[in-house]
């Protein structure tokens, strides 16, 4: 047994670690691929591996990884003034931060394991008196201590803290050192001038990030993230209930993240590099690969607290439950492990859709000046988080108060909104399938003689430049 | 049943080994290259010759907007327990809170009165 | 003077002042802002004196981009030099060939056939609009970054501007070094079909002008970035000898294209676009508004295109059959950028090349506003108010 879940917390770390590393790695592809569809350009297409004569190019796929090679074996410099300890801790710092934070990040629903067996009983359903299924879960996550049935959970993250999101935070607030001793080290101004914006930005933002979660922890009333993603499985996404904190954490996390209109620390129109203006090879690479990783880890916690994290509208854990109200109007019973399994692919499908959305957001907005940045932090996010407080304590106990009948309503319009999200995922899933399999138009605008040329023989888009 | 904690503190050896092993392994692979030449060294600032140190006091704004920020990091340490016992607590949790946080929120107006979180 | 010292004392510094009084002591931070820095247009170099954030003094460096191509023209023919000082304002080289060609006219007398006047006026206002929409996709870059949504706009601008370029390989078959200009004329006549590509163009650049307005000069966080940064007074401007979009933008109603008429502008009423406040967003809008206006002249300009010799001088044969014995001239244009001025002095030595030839760039002078408008904002508005003077290094250092 204990072997067991050994072996289960090595394959969820690693679970974690892959999804974090890959995703971040193709965010890498994504976003030159995005900008470049964005921007009526082709985007990366050079990187090419031969396969028994036969070229394979994968749509620049393999340029994450031609990255990699490149930056391990790229000269490795450092400026001969440089902190040379700390010049290499801080990459350390910056990429690692980012991935003890998702140790607390449940990315599916406990898995209740038989004592006495490795795979659960999968195709069984255990049907109760009133068609409720007795799989031992019970609702919040806790397999039924009952030695009759010997079920152990097995609770589907890595560290299943009782801090939660105090930890998230404690975590997140660490990226700053990275950043900061990055530029102090560096011996240069450019580095200096990022890292003392990058600490203020951060420290800036990190109040926004936690006020903006007190209103939803207030709604959730735990601080523990899958406690969190079951009240929202159970009534309505953190969306519809905190819409002004999604919204202010959705800018503060773009914000600590370091990205585009708020990357300040590293513009490279005003500091060239920010800082890590002199960090070359590897060193860069993990800078690099930290701010993607950052947005993976941003999304993750986005979706887990307002995007309802793993869980689907109208999915139950013991199978889907149409639900306005008291009336039901469909009930499927399916085994808890197969809605749990849809729940995690749910999860890393929100996280993708979440760090796409960042993507556009990126390639379609200019910059903030230092002064403008700060304004927005202190003067607005700040006041409106503490309001989004208050306003929701005040509702919290109006509701409480109401008594019987407002709280049948405002089970109803969770419900709805349960209906529109399933709406909204089904259409969306629709229009990316439709999407997938459309033809793509692209309206070209031949002006002149050997534009046209080059058009009538392909054109350069279809005809791989030999370069 | 093991503690999470262990879990996290393999996540966070797990994550510096990483860190330590891309850096390791670029030192491995790396191209040695000679540092022998002056202007290769010099700290990058735009193909100039540096005026001044890098090292130097900077303003004392930055350590302005720390101290706010230490400020509104302990009310969000008082606040996030308040907010998930706060249904439990009622009107009276709410009215305290409301105080702490119209305190504080003179103490945000002070500050932005003062300009000290102003950039100029 | 008394204008200079009154802004620089009004931005707390001696403009005079040289950079090395640094003291040690006073936790300012002298950067070096270029050469080889992003969002320099080139090889430009402001010092910075920093105090935190904020630019107390601000010190341009010029002549990163010199090649001597004042030198080089008294060394070439006449005819040989058009190609040449193609490459002064690089992104603007119709309008380089056109003054220079227009000084050698006055020098010998040699009258314009009246077509090609009015298709050097279409090249010109075609090249404005080319020049103005790469203006905005580098402004935006500074402004927006290189990874970001900058880019964006950027990479639009750059394909419309394309069109143009394509448009200027159908009539002279280059796409930069155009030697379209010729003394007396035109060397290349109008391609069949030009004007209806023209018209493709032009509706493409048109339907997407909006757009791009949307992105950057209706774009909130451009607005903000740019409203009252850099305000360059018209007294200041006039002083500096500041001309084109940046004297307009600054409430100065001036332009030569309607103040001293040349090409078909005579004929072709041209409405000079003109913003009071003086900041980058006024610069911006000018230029914006002066696309539309150039896309109405060259419309204008097909619609009222002459029949006719597109040369009045006799067909060059040899590089040294130009001979200019003596005497001067200065003829200014309109350019992208402003007074695009070519100073040319005969008799050199042989006379088949000029004795003296300077060229009166306008963004030389765009950049001397620098040390005046930069102090008191901050470094990212040092960048914003660099991008928003359109300098072009080429023709600064030349």
């Amino acid at each position: 047994m204990t072997a067991t879940l050994l072996l289960a917390t090595i394959v969820k770390i690693l679970i974690m670690v892959m999804f974090v590393l890959n995703l971040a790695a193709i965010l890498t592809w994504a976003d030159r691929r995005q900008s470049s569809m964005i921007q009526d350009r082709v985007g990366p297409n050079r990187a090419v591996i031969k396969i028994f004569g036969k070229e394979l190019r994968l749509a620049g796929l393999l340029h994450p990884l031609a990255d990699g090679l490149k930056f391990f074996t790229k000269e490795d410099f450092m400026p001969p003034n440089a902190d040379r300890l700390l010049f290499t801790l801080a990459p350390i710092m910056a990429m690692g931060m980012v991935f003890t934070l998702v140790a607390t990040i449940p990315f599916g629903d406990t898995i209740c394991l038989h004592q006495f067996r490795l795979f659960p009983d999968f195709w069984h359903v255990h049907t109760g008196p009133h068609g409720e299924l007795l799989d031992g879960v019970e609702r919040w996550g806790t397999c039924a201590a009952d030695s009759r049935n010997g079920y152990a959970p097995l609770e589907l993250v890595v560290a299943p803290l009782g801090v939660g999101i105090l930890y998230v935070f404690a975590m997140s607030g660490q990226g700053i050192i990275g950043a900061a001793i990055a530029g102090w080290s560096s011996d240069n101004k450019f580095s200096l001038m990022g890292a003392l914006r990058a600490a203020s930005q951060m420290v800036s933002y990190e109040v926004t990030l936690g006020m903006s979660l007190v209103g939803a922890m207030m709604i959730y009333g735990t601080v523990r993230l899958d406690d969190m993603v079951r009240w929202q499985q159970e009534h309505a996404w953190g969306i519809f209930v905190q819409p002004l904190a999604f919204f202010l954490f959705f800018a503060a996390a773009v914000a600590e993240n370091k990205r585009i209109p708020f990357d300040l620390p590293e513009a490279e129109s005003e500091l060239v590099s920010g800082y890590f203006t002199e960090y070359a090879g590897m060193k860069f690479g993990m800078f690099y690969f930290a701010e993607y990783a950052e947005v993976v880890t941003g999304s993750m916690l986005l979706v887990t607290i307002f995007l309802g994290g793993w869980a689907l509208p109208f999915f139950h854990r013991d199978g889907l439950l149409v639900q306005f109200g008291d009336t039901t109007l469909l009930r499927v019973a399916i085994p808890h492990v197969f809605v749990t399994l849809l729940g995690v692919l749910a999860f890393f499908g929100k996280v993708i859709v979440v760090c796409w959305i960042q993507v556009f957001v990126r390639w379609s907005l200019p910059r903030f000046r230092y002064d403008q940045l700060m304004k927005l932090g202190w003067r607005l996010l700040l006041p409106a988080s503490l309001a989004n407080i208050l306003v929701t304590g005040v509702v919290w106990l109006a509701v409480d108060k109401a008594g019987s009948a407002a709280s049948d309503g405002l089970r109803i319009a969770a419900d709805v909104t349960q209906a529109v999200v399933a709406m909204a995922m089904t259409y969306l899933i629709g229009r990316g399938v439709v999407g997938m399999f459309g033809t793509v138009t692209h309206e070209r605008n031949i002006i002149g003689t050997s534009a046209g040329i080059a058009a009538r023989r392909g054109g350069t888009k279809t005809e791989p430049m030999q370069a | 049943m093991q503690s999470p904690w262990l879990s996290v503190l393999s996540f966070l050896v797990v994550s510096t080994l990483v860190g330590l092993g891309m850096i390791g392994a670029g030192r491995v692979l790396r191209v040695r290259a000679r540092h022998d030449s002056p202007l290769k060294v010099r700290p990058y600032e735009c193909g100039e010759e540096p005026t001044g140190p890098a090292w130097m006091q900077f303003h004392p704004r930055y350590y302005l907007v720390a101290l706010v920020f230490v400020l509104f990091d302990v009310e969000a340490v008082f606040l996030l327990p308040w907010g998930v016992v706060q249904r439990e607590l009622g009107p009276a949790g709410v009215g305290a809170a409301l105080v702490f946080v119209a305190v504080l929120m003179l103490g945000w107006l002070y500050a932005v009165r003062k300009e000290a979180l102003k950039w100029q | 003077m008394t204008v200079l010292t009154e802004s620089a004392a009004r931005a707390g510094v001696d403009p005079h002042l040289a950079p090395a009084s640094l003291d040690p002591e006073a936790d300012l931070m002298l950067l070096h802002f270029g050469p080889q820095h992003p969002s320099t247009h080139g090889v430009f170099r402001m010092d910075l004196l920093l105090d935190g954030e904020m630019v107390l003094k601000a010190t341009p460096y010029v002549g990163y981009l010199h090649r001597g191509v004042e030198k080089l023209c008294e060394k070439l023919s006449f005819v040989q030099q058009t190609p040449i000082v193609d490459k002064n304002d690089y992104v603007a080289p119709m309008t380089n060939e056109q003054a220079l060609n227009m000084a050698f006219e006055r020098l010998l007398g040699v009258e314009v056939p009246r077509r090609a006047r009015w298709m050097r006026t279409i090249f010109a206002e075609l090249q404005r609009i080319a020049s103005h929409l790469l203006w905005l996709g580098t402004f935006t870059l500074d402004l927006g970054g290189a990874l970001g949504g900058g880019t964006t706009l950027f990479m639009h601008c750059f394909r419309e501007r394309e069109s143009i370029l394509d448009l200027f390989e159908e009539v002279s078959g280059a796409r930069f070094h155009y030697n379209t200009h010729t003394i007396g004329g035109n060397r290349h006549d109008l391609p069949a079909g030009w004007d209806a590509n023209v018209e493709r163009a032009l509706r493409v650049i048109e339907s997407r002008l909006g757009e791009y307005e949307a992105m950057s000069v209706a774009n909130s966080i451009f607005v903000a970035r740019t409203r009252g940064i850099g305000v360059l007074s018209g007294d200041l401007a006039l002083e500096l000898g500041i001309t084109g979009p940046n004297l307009r933008a600054s409430g100065i109603d001036h332009d030569l294209r309607r103040d001293a008429p040349y090409g078909a502008y005579d004929e072709l009423p041209v409405r000079a676009c003109v913003a009071r406040e003086g900041d980058c967003l006024a610069r911006a809008r000018v230029r914006v508004d002066e696309i539309r206006e150039s896309i109405r002249l060259v419309r204008a300009g097909l619609a009222g295109l002459p029949d006719g010799p597109i040369c009045g001088f006799k067909p060059i044969r040899q590089p040294t059959q130009v001979k200019i014995a003596g005497g001067q001239a200065y003829v200014a244009i309109e350019g992208p950028r402003g007074e695009l001025g070519t100073f040319v002095v005969g008799g050199g030595d042989p006379a088949t090349a000029p004795h003296r030839l300077k060229i009166r760039a306008p963004s030389l002078h765009a950049l001397s506003a620098i040390p005046y408008i930069v102090p008191g904002h901050t470094v990212s508005d040092a960048v914003a108010i660099l991008g928003s003077l359109d300098p072009i290094m080429g023709e600064v250092d030349r």
